[in-house]
């Protein structure tokens, strides 16, 4: 129990310590503020533990002392007490006996507080399904209160919000043509330099024409302008809608009267319609200038002998089927993004999380409609 | 606290403003502004809407570099600060920002615990104990310390941040608009508090309010800002004398007069 030789060591530097003197007494000196109370909770622990008697505790030589070093030192006697010993404090200079008290007193508040009884598996199995319910009901009754409010505007023309919707087209559609085209213009790229190795094995060059067009026209170039949208656009609508909740911005729309449906949901989810198509024809005819240089360089076909082929082999329903899928994926990634937007709550994470989620759901969404449009057309036959 | 004493303080003062003068742009916000503020007092800035008392007290905390002039802060003059000594500073300051700030993500008792994680390595039920302390010594709500900040009213959520603000004993705190947006009650509350928790820790508090009923209440001294200015300095029943006519606009507007009874009836 005694540690003479600790007592006896000469201070090397200024540290708070904790120890029992040759005598039995248990000595604090130095300061005890916080950046020494890492060392001082190592020092308690290598402390003997004693269960029994009188512990006289001598704090005089303590010259520096903040609320960490109290608490830290109240623990340290509360649990000798809680051992059985009784302890008697002496030493103590006038003020750092009113932060003692001060500390005591808090304390004694904590000390109430249990850590909250963690959920078992079964209830948190039974919470998930619910909130998934609960989020399966939200969306359905979103789509539906977006599908009033459009038909609402479609009795009272004048309630469209042009301006809105143009800064919208401007935005989601025009600022969006660089990225899209050159993206597309890749994939053109792409899907003809892997055409045109296989093809030319057989001789068979001039299909090229039927592969880059088909492909493009009708899968590759909609879905790739429906997901760059989905991660552009899509996102904006969540982060700006969300922000605009954490700032009170949507109950200050709702308080002056102005429907945030009418006035966010409708003009973006109306751009997009109007967007994505437009944005699709471009990314089409970029893709398939992509396509012919590489049929130029790598096979030899002309641009002349290109188009007159794509004039032949590629009809026109490919065009269209393509672009006509685009207004679906353009009303998915709006009310997604705009759904995602109004769930928003709380703080900022919440914004973060549900962009997040809002764009992952938006291509997920786009690219399961893509492969059920294929299904119903394979079965229509188209 | 008091282990510090040894760092050389020449005089008493914890902060001195010399000269100070910031612009934005063509906005000049200080013309030179000078003010000492001693150490334990409650030292309270005041002034209308824009006259720059927030700026100022970013520029005490090294948030923002004023245009020219020194601020010396604890006898370090903030430009010749480095990385380690504004580091050292942060832990010697605590900050109540003007709407709490806390972390969204984080809960009540992880907020506080924040700082304590950062600045020491205290065992991890240490730092626990030690935030639920400073919890509670600001009176907040012991049951709600899991909660959420966007689940807490205003006045949970300032008790809050004060804890927050003073996780790591800070010798010198400063509080931006502290019972603004509070219920009068909860104002006074929050006074009291600040009161209480300065005679606990024994800290410096810099206060910038336009209560006047938290002027009358806790400033010790107060600076009134106007015009890039200083235009008073003093404790407020020398302000109230004050022949300055923007003061005195100040003090003894419907408002002003209504505290000031108060006071006076107090005592």
């Amino acid at each position: 129990m005694n540690r003479p030789e600790r007592a006896a060591e000469p201070m090397p530097e200024h540290t708070g310590r904790i120890f029992f003197a040759p005598d039995g007494t248990l000595g604090c000196t130095g300061p005890w503020t916080l950046e020494h109370l890492a060392d001082l909770e190592r020092q308690i622990r290598s402390l003997p533990k004693l269960s029994t008697g009188r512990l006289e505790c001598d704090v005089a030589a303590i010259d520096a002392l903040d609320t960490g070093g109290a608490w830290l030192l109240q623990r340290t006697l509360n649990q000798f007490e809680h051992n059985g010993c009784t302890i008697s404090l002496h030493g103590f200079a006038n003020d750092f006996a009113t932060l003692m008290q001060t500390v005591a007193r808090s304390g004694s508040q904590t000390e109430q507080l249990k850590p909250l009884p963690s959920s078992g598996w079964l209830e948190r199995i039974g919470r998930v399904a619910w909130s998934y319910a609960a989020n399966i009901h939200r969306a359905l009754a979103f789509v539906g209160e977006t599908a009033t409010a459009a038909f609402s505007l479609l009795n009272h023309e004048n309630r469209i919000r042009w301006r809105v919707l143009l800064h919208n087209l401007q935005v989601d559609g025009l600022n969006a043509l660089p990225i899209v085209g050159l993206l597309s213009f890749l994939m053109g790229i792409v899907i003809a330099y892997q055409g045109a190795e296989q093809l030319k094995t057989f001789g068979a060059n001039i299909f090229i024409v039927d592969l880059v067009g088909i492909a493009l026209l009708r899968e590759i170039a909609p879905l790739l302008t429906a997901i760059l949208v989905a991660g552009r656009s899509g996102s904006a609508y969540t982060a700006q809608i969300g922000t605009m909740r954490v700032t009170e911005e949507l109950d200050a729309l709702r308080a002056l009267g102005i429907s945030p449906m009418s006035l966010l949901v409708i003009p973006r989810a109306l751009a997009l319609v109007i967007a994505l198509p437009l944005l699709t024809v471009f990314a089409n005819a970029v893709g398939v200038f992509g396509g012919m240089l590489i049929a130029l360089i790598q096979l030899g076909v002309t641009f002349t002998e290109f188009l007159n082929r794509f004039e032949y082999a590629i009809v026109l329903r490919h065009y269209l089927i393509g672009i006509g899928k685009t207004p679906v994926f353009a009303v998915i990634i709006a009310l997604v993004g705009c759904y995602q937007g109004f769930q928003v709550f709380g703080g900022v994470d919440s914004v973060g999380r549900h962009t997040t989620i809002s764009v992952v759901q938006a291509i997920f969404l786009v690219i399961v409609t893509d492969a059920f449009f294929s299904i119903l057309f394979n079965w229509w036959g188209l | 606290m008091n282990a510090d004493s040894k760092t050389s303080q020449p005089r008493d003062s914890m902060i001195e403003v010399n000269h100070i003068h910031t612009r934005f742009g063509a906005a000049v916000v200080h013309e030179d502004v000078s003010l000492t503020i001693d150490k334990g007092e409650v030292f309270a800035i005041a002034g209308g809407n824009g006259s720059g008392k927030s700026v100022l007290m970013r520029e005490m905390i090294l948030l923002q570099q004023p245009t020219g002039g020194d601020i010396e802060i604890f006898g370090q003059n903030s430009k010749s600060m480095n990385e380690t000594d504004v580091s050292t500073l942060r832990r010697r300051c605590g900050v109540l920002f003007q709407h709490g700030a806390l972390f969204s993500s984080l809960n009540v008792a992880e907020n506080v615990a924040v700082p304590l994680r950062e600045h020491t390595q205290l065992s991890k039920r240490l730092i626990e104990e030690l935030a639920l302390l400073k919890i509670s010594s600001t009176g907040f709500p012991m049951a709600s310390v899991t909660k959420y900040p966007n689940e807490l009213s205003g006045g949970m959520r300032r008790r809050a941040a004060l804890a927050r603000a003073i996780a790591l004993d800070p010798e010198l705190l400063f509080l931006d608009e502290p019972t603004s947006g509070l219920d009068p009650l909860s104002a006074a509350a929050f006074d009291e508090l600040i009161q209480q928790l300065r005679e606990w820790f024994r800290l410096t508090i810099v206060i910038i309010t336009h209560d006047l009923d938290s002027l009358w209440r806790i400033a010790d001294r107060v600076a009134v800002l106007g015009n890039g200015r200083v235009l008073g300095i003093g404790t407020m029943s020398e302000l109230s004398q004050s022949p300055d006519p923007l003061i005195h606009e100040y003090f003894y507007g419907p408002r002003g007069r209504a505290a000031k009874e108060q006071a006076w009836n107090r005592k």
